[in-house]
């Protein structure tokens, strides 16, 4: 077997990211579907790269650094939409990465995950806020470098809240805790929505405004004349994003390989044989709640910081089921599945629809017209990039249907057992 | 408020709270039976419900308006349609959506996805079919006639529609009783709900019973629509959504599976819920408004779930190995 740069393949996946980086970089630096085009290309080279399997780890490294360190924050600088998009789909990533422990480890089913990320995401809303130091006196807003300890706070926070609610509703078979998460979820986003009275904690549906950029130092000192009007605190994000996916994929990695990640798909596969194995259901089930909720509670903090506003908007129940699409998509279970589901589903969102709903516009502004047919008699509703609710539906029933594994199916690493030593031992006895 | 004051204020309460258990308590129907043939949640059931009361709002507004026809007999031909619909709807659904899974050896999550996919996709088509002929969400027709008051007591009186919501109601859940426990149809569909493999090897044909259970959900979803749009005078692609959830928790407080239990349990959580919303903002002095009435349905059915997590009338259910 030929490991190292030279085999074959490997070769083939670094010249691909070299012509993806390469075109990416020169050649398409608009928002139209080619452009869009060249930056999905660009991010297949990542998703090629890390096929463990059949990739060794030099030439990932390679790819990596070349495609997530040089080539990307190189387009953001040119055009800071396409940093923005791969700022989102790093936390969408993570949130998929969480979902996937409740949903694709632990077999759960979670309609109300989004509940986490607004539990972070409102923490440092009112932590680093003018509207939070109203409510908590003096001493607040926190500083903007707080941000750091308060993702840690936030880790434990969301845990907390998955702890509460996993504790009474653990008992219940999948079908019934689907629908107390969903509860869950919209239970959230009411409080949200009218906890501004008696006590002003979230301003209801006006949502908290200014809330505090992390690192913004940093972003200052990068600043150079060189390129005028780039906001350098968007690579700030993009850099802090990645670095918090890094060590998201190691977690679910590690915990992938673990005993209690072997336990979680033991339950996911057949619960009472699980616990007839000796798995304790309740513990087991709560650390993957617990689990799952710290992951979005983290990015929640991240989310408020970049978009320095929230609102329960952000965090309806469309937003729970994009996650879940993001991993039935990708296929449940799997880490790499779950990280191209975010790809996927996020670029799908912010760029594809938004692509379309242009390009049907422009057509039916001009008339053109198909076998005597114009566009212009297409009805204004006609807008792809509403309909969202539409295209995850038919992603989620197509997939269960067609492809239930998803896209890039869960692999359980299996032990071969060699049994020639066997007959040698009897041979020798 | 004095308590004289509140006392008052429950005999109309009561009212309303009955109005609207019976609605949940014939939405919860269709889930309950879902779930007793097959063990499967269909999420979809809300919209089947919302397309049921679009269905017969338009019906009203385009077809019988100004035909002249008493409102008794307009009201029942936009029933009868919505069934219809509602009924066709639920089978195609269980046909496209469910049947592949079952008949393969999918995860054991997947029919459930599939659903909520179901369910947001007829959200959203129905919202774009309502966008092409004007705004999505679309009033009640005037109907002045169910709006004629009748005495309750000797202060309060209630409209028209209440009493026709209530007889309507009755009639649906004293039929379907009648059906499933009087009928070779019934039978057919308890030995399914009882042991799917045993009721083939006696000759049912399990296929064309779920279908029908998936009809008789249905059309139900669609009566109870078109009972809804009267009730609350306007309808939207969205306006599913919460009350099927209710009607969910109305099934499980009542024991999913069990058909009384979807009755008893609709109109007690109907009752609770519309007694929370009025008594507790007097209470508190509105400082718990009414908007947080649904996270009080909510509540209750994680309380339910977890102190009787067969509900009311349920059997509790013991897994064999």
């Amino acid at each position: 077997m030929a490991a190292g740069l030279l085999s074959p393949r490997s070769l083939g996946v670094v010249a691909y990211a070299i012509v993806t980086t390469a075109m990416a970089l020169f050649v398409f630096t608009g928002s139209g579907l080619v452009d869009t085009a060249a930056f999905v290309a660009l991010l297949v080279s990542v998703h090629l790269a890390t096929d463990a399997a059949r990739i060794d780890g030099a030439t990932r490294f390679v790819v990596l650094t070349l495609v997530l360190v040089v080539a990307l924050p190189l387009v953001g600088v040119r055009n800071t939409f396409y940093l923005d998009v791969a700022t989102q789909v790093g936390i969408y990533a993570v949130l998929a990465l969480g979902l996937n422990i409740v949903v694709g480890f632990a077999g759960l089913l979670d309609l109300g995950f989004i509940a986490f990320f607004a539990v972070g995401a409102y923490l440092w809303a009112i932590l680093s806020s003018a509207h939070g130091a109203g409510l908590l006196g003096p001493g607040f807003p926190l500083p903007p470098d707080a941000f750091f300890v308060a993702i840690l706070v936030a880790v434990g926070i969301a845990a907390g809240f998955g702890i509460l609610l996993g504790l009474p509703v653990l008992r219940l078979k999948g079908d019934y805790l689907a629908i107390v998460t969903l509860g869950f979820g919209e239970v959230i986003r009411v409080l949200a929505n009218n906890l501004d009275k008696p006590v002003n904690i979230t301003n209801g549906p006006q949502g908290i405004t200014g809330i505090a950029q992390p690192l913004s130092g940093v972003a200052a000192t990068l600043a150079s004349p060189a390129v005028p009007g780039f906001k350098w605190q968007a690579l700030v994000y993009y850099a802090l994003v990645l670095a918090l996916v890094g060590i998201a994929v190691t977690v679910n990695r590690r915990l992938d390989g673990s005993k209690i990640g072997r336990a979680w798909i033991a339950i996911r596969e057949d619960e009472i044989a699980a616990q007839a194995m000796g798995i304790p259901l309740v513990r087991t089930k709560l650390v993957a709640f617990a689990t799952g909720a710290a992951f979005a509670g983290t990015m929640g903090v991240v989310f408020a910081a970049k978009q320095t506003f929230v609102s329960p908007e952000s965090f309806d129940f469309n937003q729970s089921i994009g996650v879940l699409a993001m991993i039935v998509f990708g296929g449940l279970g799997s880490i790499r599945g779950a990280m191209v589901g975010a790809a996927m589903v996020t670029i799908l969102n912010l760029q594809i629809l938004k692509a379309l709903s242009a390009g049907l516009n422009h057509l039916r502004s001009t008339g053109f017209e198909v076998f005597g047919w114009s566009f212009a008699n297409l009805p204004t509703q006609f807008e792809p990039s509403k309909y969202e609710r539409l295209v995850f539906g038919v992603i989620l029933i197509a997939m269960m249907l067609h492809r239930p594994r998803g896209l890039v199916p869960a692999d359980r690493r299996t032990i071969r057992v060699d049994t020639s030593n066997e007959t040698e031992r009897e041979g020798a006895r | 408020m004095t308590f004289t004051d509140m006392l008052q204020l429950l005999p109309p309460t009561l009212a309303d709270g009955l109005v609207l258990g019976l609605l949940y308590a014939v939405i919860a129907l269709g889930y309950t039976m879902v779930y007793g043939v097959l063990g499967l949640i269909n999420f979809a059931h809300s919209e089947i419900f919302m397309v049921g009361a679009i269905v017969a709002v338009e019906v009203l507004t385009h077809l019988l308006a100004g035909t002249g026809l008493h409102p008794i007999v307009q009201i029942v031909v936009a029933m009868i349609v919505a069934a219809a619909v509602s009924g066709g709807l639920a089978v195609a659904a269980e046909r496209v959506a469910y049947r592949p899974l079952r008949l393969s050896n999918a995860p054991k999550l997947a029919p459930l996805i599939t659903a909520i996919g179901l369910s947001l996709f007829l959200q959203d088509a129905v919202r774009f079919i309502e966008s092409l002929f004007g705004q999505f969400i679309r009033p009640f027709p005037s109907m002045p006639f169910f709006d004629r008051q009748i005495p309750l007591t000797p202060t309060d009186t209630v409209p028209l529609k209440s009493l026709v919501i209530l007889i309507v109601a009755g009639a649906m859940l004293g039929g379907l009783v009648h059906v499933v426990h009087h009928t070779r149809l019934g039978k057919a569909i308890r030995a399914v709900a009882t042991d799917r493999k045993a009721a083939s090897l006696m000759g049912v044909d399990v296929d064309r019973i779920v279908m029908l259970t998936f009809l008789i959900g249905g059309a139900l979803a669609g009566v109870a629509g078109t009972l809804y749009a009267l009730e609350f005078g306007r309808v939207d692609p969205f306006s599913g959504f919460v009350p099927g959830l209710k009607a969910f928790t109305a099934a499980v407080l009542g024991g999913i599976g069990s058909i009384p239990g979807a009755m008893v349990g609709g109109i007690v959580l109907g009752i609770l819920e519309v007694m929370i919303g009025t008594f507790v903002p007097i209470l508190t002095d509105n400082m718990i408004g009414t908007e947080y009435k649904d996270i009080f349905a909510f509540a209750i059915l994680i309380l339910i779930l977890v102190f009787m997590p067969t509900g009311l009338l349920g059997r509790p259910a013991t897994e064999k190995v």
